[in-house]
Order: C-alpha cells, then sequence, then structure tokens
C-alpha cells in the first residue's frame, strides 16, 4: 500500500516530532510529540487541506505512561482523505494546546475531552464542563473513576 | 309538594369532598415534559389511538395550569434541578406519576449521572413498571391516581382553608 499523502510532508516538514505512523485496515494514524500539535494541524489545514476536524477525544491508558491520549480525527472534504492524529499526554501534566485557533469546532470538542477526561487545554477560550453539570467534581470517564459515583458503594453483585 | 315538583329527580345528594375529589380525578392536567424513551410512549396514549383526552387528561404546555407531572424518562443529575423548579411551579394539589423503570429505580442506568429513582426528590403517587411502558400500562395508572384522589378526605375543606387534605397512605 503507498504511502498516505499527507504522511510523506509531515515527514518532511516535521521529522523530529513523529514519533510512530501506522497503518491498519487503510486507516493511517500518525503519533505526534504534543509541543508541535498545532503547528502540525496548521499545517495539515492550510497546505493539504484537512479543513474538516471530525472528531477530538482523549483516551485513558490507565497503568501505561503516558497514561493519556488525545486523538483528531482529520477529513479533507475537497479530497476525501481521512487522517487520524495521536498526542501522548502524561498524567502528572495533562495539557495539551488547543487546536480550536485551527477549527473552531475543537472549541467544544476539547471542552468535553477535559469535562470528561480532566485533559486540560492551554489558551483555550473558554475551558469550562460541557455535559456534565457545572458544579461536578472530577472527570467521570477515566478509568479510574467509581462507575457508580464516589459517594456511593461500588456495586457488588446481586445479594439474594 | 312545591319543592319537589320544581326539582323532580334533579338533586343528587352528595358530600363536598366527593364532588370536589369528583372533578380532580376527571380532569388531570399532566404538565407536557418528557425526558427519554418513556416520552413516546406517554404521547402514543395522548394521540388518536389512545387517546388520553377521553379521560380529561389534556397536556398543559405550563406547569401553572397543570395537576400532575409524568416523569418520563431517565432523571440524570444534571436535569434534577429543572424538574424541581418545575415540579415546584405547579400548583396545588399536584401528583406525580413515576413512569418506567429509570423514573422509579433508575433501571439499568446504575451509573454515577443517573438518579437513582425520582422518589428520591418527589413524593411519587403512582409507580408504573416497564420499560417502557405500552401506554395501557400509563393508563392503568392514570386510573390508579384517579382511584387514589378519590380517596382523599377534607379535600373542599383544604381549598377553602379549613385544615389539611388527607390522602390515603
Amino acid at each position: 500500500m503507498t504511502e498516505h499523502v499527507a504522511v510523506s510532508k509531515l515527514k518532511e516538514k516535521f521529522s523530529d516530532s513523529i514519533l510512530n505512523v501506522a497503518e491498519f485496515r487503510g486507516e493511517t494514524t500518525v503519533t505526534v510529540k504534543r509541543d508541535d500539535i498545532v503547528s502540525i494541524c496548521a499545517f495539515l489545514k492550510q497546505d493539504i487541506g484537512f479543513n474538516f476536524l471530525t472528531d477530538l477525544c482523549g483516551v485513558d491508558y490507565l497503568g501505561k505512561s503516558p497514561r493519556f491520549m488525545v486523538v483528531y480525527h482529520l477529513y479533507s472534504i475537497g479530497n476525501k482523505v481521512r487522517l487520524r492524529l495521536k498526542v501522548p499526554v502524561p498524567e502528572n501534566d495533562p495539557r495539551v494546546d488547543t487546536v480550536s485557533g485551527v477549527w473552531g469546532t475543537a472549541s467544544w470538542h476539547e471542552r468535553e475531552c477535559w469535562d470528561l477526561m480532566g485533559i486540560s487545554f492551554n489558551k483555550h477560550p473558554d475551558l469550562r464542563r460541557i455535559l456534565m453539570p457545572a458544579d461536578w467534581e472530577g472527570h467521570p470517564l477515566r478509568k479510574d473513576y467509581p462507575l457508580q459515583g464516589p459517594d456511593r458503594a461500588p456495586y457488588q453483585g446481586r445479594v439474594s | 309538594m312545591g319543592v319537589e315538583n320544581t326539582l323532580g329527580n334533579n338533586v343528587i345528594v352528595t358530600s363536598l369532598d366527593k364532588v370536589v375529589n369528583w372533578s380532580r380525578s376527571r380532569s388531570m392536567w399532566p404538565m407536557t415534559f418528557g425526558l427519554a424513551c418513556c416520552a413516546i410512549e406517554m404521547m402514543a396514549a395522548g394521540a388518536a389511538r389512545f387517546d388520553l383526552d377521553r379521560l380529561g387528561v389534556l397536556f398543559r404546555a405550563s406547569p401553572r395550569q397543570a395537576d400532575l407531572i409524568i416523569i418520563a424518562g431517565t432523571v440524570t443529575k444534571k436535569m434534577l434541578p429543572v424538574i424541581k423548579t418545575v415540579y415546584e411551579q405547579m400548583p396545588e394539589p399536584r401528583y406525580v406519576i413515576a413512569m418506567g423503570a429509570c423514573a422509579c429505580s433508575g433501571g439499568i442506568f446504575d451509573s454515577y449521572s443517573v438518579v437513582q429513582g425520582i422518589d428520591e426528590e418527589l413524593p411519587v403517587d403512582v409507580y408504573v413498571p416497564g420499560c417502557p411502558p405500552r401506554p395501557e400500562g400509563l393508563i392503568y395508572g392514570l386510573n390508579k391516581l384517579q382511584e387514589k384522589i378519590m380517596k382523599e378526605r377534607n379535600s373542599f375543606g383544604a381549598a377553602i382553608g379549613i385544615g389539611e387534605r388527607i390522602s390515603p397512605a
């Protein structure tokens, strides 16, 4: 299979910040360093034409290091090409620079990611909770968050 | 003779409580308020095939005009303050039906974000189980509520400011 168009151009320009390139069932995933995500996204949008951020989400790999991964799904409407970007985020400093300056839609996606995963986004214009109540404590989609909530005893199976 | 002839057979002797109970139970106006899939069944019960209008159950668009709130669906913790506000805006006497497994007990959503039964916050009069209950189930629940209202005592007295309305347990 031929290499993804964007990957070769990324390798040219950001060779130092690419950690891994994976290809699985026709889907290309590029893992990049956290510090360069904004410049890489701006390059992909302006020069390669990935004008649509389909999704931005967080993944919790509890027990692994780095613990979190922020995943960006990009789509080029003009070229009909998809690309996935991943950014590893360590547990002790869960923050990534915002890409809401590149794609406006990232603003709400990043709010959701912060709300549920506790990954903060630097320079985000309006980082508030979006799904949980405003006074909620904790980030419930983290793997170490108790399913029944912190104020209830966990489910022990059927008693009778 | 004169009095008997004037009124003829058109006199019914009853208690004022019964009249009040009868009028309340035959015109239970629910709040138009749906939360999840149970609301679809509630709407189906209100539509032509099951036709809640024939029971005097007319959905009202304002809590100020409603006597009854049907908690039709999953109550999340984020939605709970809204439901409590709507309930508090309803005039007395007001009734609550918990429709479906989620409103009764949290249902399958044994989760951090879901209230484990609306009876934690509101005084529920009738529980309608099911996931979701069919319109027949909801109508049966409304009939049960009608029976419950008919058993209330001192409903007239409470309406004119004498004593409290006594509701059967």
